[in-house]
């Protein structure tokens, strides 16, 4: 019995002296999530600042954010100023890395890279391009010998950034795609199948002959799946990569809240449907039981994420944050108060 | 008359102590049950009253369901939770009861036992992995069937037939089971793994039951000179039957509210059902699709009022049932 209790007695002493060290909770988008387990493990180590991150999805964590329940949100899409209007204080945002989606395709025979446009990408969701020999298609693809099989559209089924970035594409370069179906994460979908998750897509793109699908550069780099060229705004093929996608962002009047859309860049390099992933947070961090070291521990974070922290992106395959971006998003993180106070 | 013995009283004060602690004991988890039932109707109503004041009840009517003009209507989803579930009770019933004969009343113990066993053990499989089998398993098969359609020229003729039937909004018998595309995905994908899912509910139950029927009312039935069948189907499927229905309603229960696996090989969609291999979509799959990452209010609001909805189809459908039971018990047996 005697050892029972001192037993407790001591894990109620562990557990107290853990809680005085200071540690940040975030949740929301499961895009970034493996970039933000691999940065806060690296945080961790140099800081001993343990922050906790759950990927329950970017709406969950606007959610979060909304009732102050976490100290920081991933979300992949920026929040309206609608949204905004909800919430109990002055939500900031900053952009920590830059996603990119691909055109994944399955089409037996075809050994070329084929190349996509715009227009042609709407088309065939919408329904109106059936077969991977139409002209459309062809008229891309010079000298490539394209079956006749159906085109199998594959789409996601559960809301996610990655359909936001996709459709916010399509919205800005087919008028049609604009007024019949528009963009958000989960949109209703004129034709297609709806798989669960990037691995969901990708699986029906595998075993389908003649299937194309939307996924995350990141997947279908480390999937090693096929996908095509994007024809950007100057009319240049480009292969999605980390490079071409950070371009996106060179391309785009960054405003100084950076909330904006990257999809369609004008730069010439860049790679078409990219997006930034954002974290949001209280620009006023006195709320709830918050003490000032942990809204001094939080901007640090945010700091260390934008500078030293991007070096992480690139070997997990994120693109990094151009340096005019990073610039921003530092003066965005020191315009940080404590009940008033500047931190 | 003889007093009854008094007992000492010591002993009562304390019988009688204890007892009282424990009915109030037994009371309070009791009403805990309750408790949480009130409680996530409560809230269920509260989230989903934005949703129903928008839309009141077109929200049941309309087959919109469009995040981006926040426009939400629920019976193409009603429609896919009711279709799945019974066909996949259609399907899964049948087998089940023949499962159970076969190891109640035909199969020698070494063979019972083993049997018996693994179809218990399917009910304890997690859903995501009956999910992952329907999808690298049976919607290969499928889609290796579909295929068919594109590639052998009578097959073709049929596609095509359909094709300008289904573009015209509407669809014959024939076309009710022609694929639409040739992916594997969708309603029949949804009913075959609803179908194995539920199986063991139904069949576990229907053994017991079986087992439980009284020998005196197998060997009454055998004296009169019945053979083996008419046993069964004279003496004991109807004295079994109410409690075979139990089973049938728990395996209900569980296809209307099945999420992950439906979810993950439905195809999401909220167009009308042309083709039993068109995409479909449930209110457990949307739930599971939408929540995490509904943004708007309106939407979350929407997706919550889908499971209000679900929460009162199954208590109606559940009503329903145990009505079939109370009309199929046999009078004596209760």
């Amino acid at each position: 019995m005697k050892k029972i209790l001192l037993l407790g007695l001591a894990l109620v002493t562990t557990a107290t002296t853990a809680s005085a060290q200071t540690t940040l909770t975030g949740a929301g988008a499961s895009f970034p999530y493996p970039l933000y387990s691999k940065m806060f493990d690296e945080y961790k180590k140099a800081n001993g600042v343990s922050v906790n991150y759950q990927s329950v999805g970017s709406g969950a964590g606007q959610k979060q954010i909304l009732e102050r329940t976490v100290d920081f949100a991933g979300s992949d899409t920026a929040m309206s100023d609608a949204q905004m209007k909800d919430a109990p204080g002055k939500l900031l945002h900053i952009p920590t890395a830059i996603g990119a989606v691909v055109p994944s395709y399955n089409l037996p025979g075809v050994t070329a890279t084929l190349k996509f446009d715009g227009p042609t990408l709407a088309n065939i969701y919408l329904g109106k391009i059936k077969t991977w020999n139409d002209p459309a298609i062809a008229k891309l693809n010079a000298g490539v010998t394209l079956p006749p099989l159906p085109i199998t559209v594959v789409r996601r089924s559960d809301g996610s950034g990655t359909t936001g970035v996709f459709t916010d594409y399509l919205s800005k370069v087919s008028s049609e795609w604009k007024t019949k179906v528009g963009s958000a994460t989960s949109v209703s979908w004129p034709i297609g199948t709806g798989a669960k998750g990037n691995d969901g897509v990708a699986g029906v793109v595998k075993s389908t002959p003649g299937a194309l699908g939307y996924v995350e550069l990141v997947y279908a780099k480390q999937n090693k799946l096929t996908f095509g060229t994007m024809k950007n705004r100057a009319g240049k093929f480009i292969v999605a990569d980390n490079v071409p996608a950070s371009l996106a962002a060179n391309g785009v009047v960054i405003p100084a809240d950076t909330r904006v859309s990257l999809t369609n860049s004008a730069n010439a390099d860049a790679y078409p449907i990219a997006s930034f992933t954002y974290v949001i947070f209280y620009q006023d961090q006195k709320y709830a039981n918050r003490t000032e070291a942990q809204a001094q521990a939080l901007q640090k974070l945010l700091n260390w994420m934008v500078t030293s922290g991007q070096q992480f992106n690139e070997p997990l395959d994120y693109a990094k944050l151009p340096e005019g971006v990073a610039k921003k998003a530092q003066t965005i993180i020191n315009t940080m108060t404590y009940g008033g106070k500047k931190l | 008359m003889i007093e009854p013995v008094k007992r000492p009283a010591v002993n009562s004060s304390l019988s009688s102590a204890s007892d009282r602690v424990f009915e109030y004991i037994i009371l309070a988890l009791a009403s805990i049950i309750v408790l949480v039932f009130l409680l996530s109707l409560y809230q269920l109503g509260k989230e989903s009253w934005p949703a129903l004041q928008k839309f009141g009840l077109s929200f049941f009517t309309n087959r919109e369901w469009n995040p981006v003009t926040s426009n939400f209507g629920a019976i193409s989803m009603i429609t896919g939770t009711l279709i799945t579930s019974l066909a996949a009770l259609a399907i899964s019933v049948p087998l089940a009861i023949a499962s159970a004969l076969f190891v109640a009343e035909y199969a020698p113990k070494w063979l019972a036992d083993p049997v018996g066993y693994l179809i218990e053990l399917l009910a304890a499989v997690p859903s995501v992995v009956y999910g992952l089998f329907a999808l690298f398993v049976i919607a290969k098969g499928l889609s290796h069937w579909q295929q068919s359609f594109f590639t052998s020229p009578e097959k073709i003729a049929t596609y095509t037939h359909c094709k300008s039937l289904w573009d015209a909004g509407t669809t014959s018998f024939q076309c009710f089971f022609v694929p639409i595309s040739f992916d594997g995905r969708g309603l029949a994908l949804a009913i075959i793994i609803l179908t194995i899912m539920i199986l063991p509910y139904t069949a576990s139950v229907a053994r017991d039951v079986i087992r439980l029927v009284p020998a005196d009312q197998r060997e009454a039935m055998y004296a009169l000179g019945a053979t083996k069948w008419e046993v069964i189907s004279k003496a004991i499927l109807p004295y079994a039957r109410a409690g075979i229905m139990g089973g049938v309603i728990l395996a209900l229960g569980r296809a209307l509210g099945e999420t992950l696996a439906v979810a993950m090989v439905i195809g999401d969609s909220q167009d009308s059902i042309k083709s039993i291999f068109s995409g479909a979509s449930t209110m457990a799959s949307v739930i599971a699709n939408q929540f995490g990452d509904a943004q708007e209010q309106i939407h979350r609001s929407s997706v919550v009022t889908l499971g209000f909805t679900l929460f009162f189809l199954s208590v109606l459908v559940n009503y329903i049932a145990r009505i079939i039971i109370a009309r199929l018990t046999p009078k004596g047996i209760q």
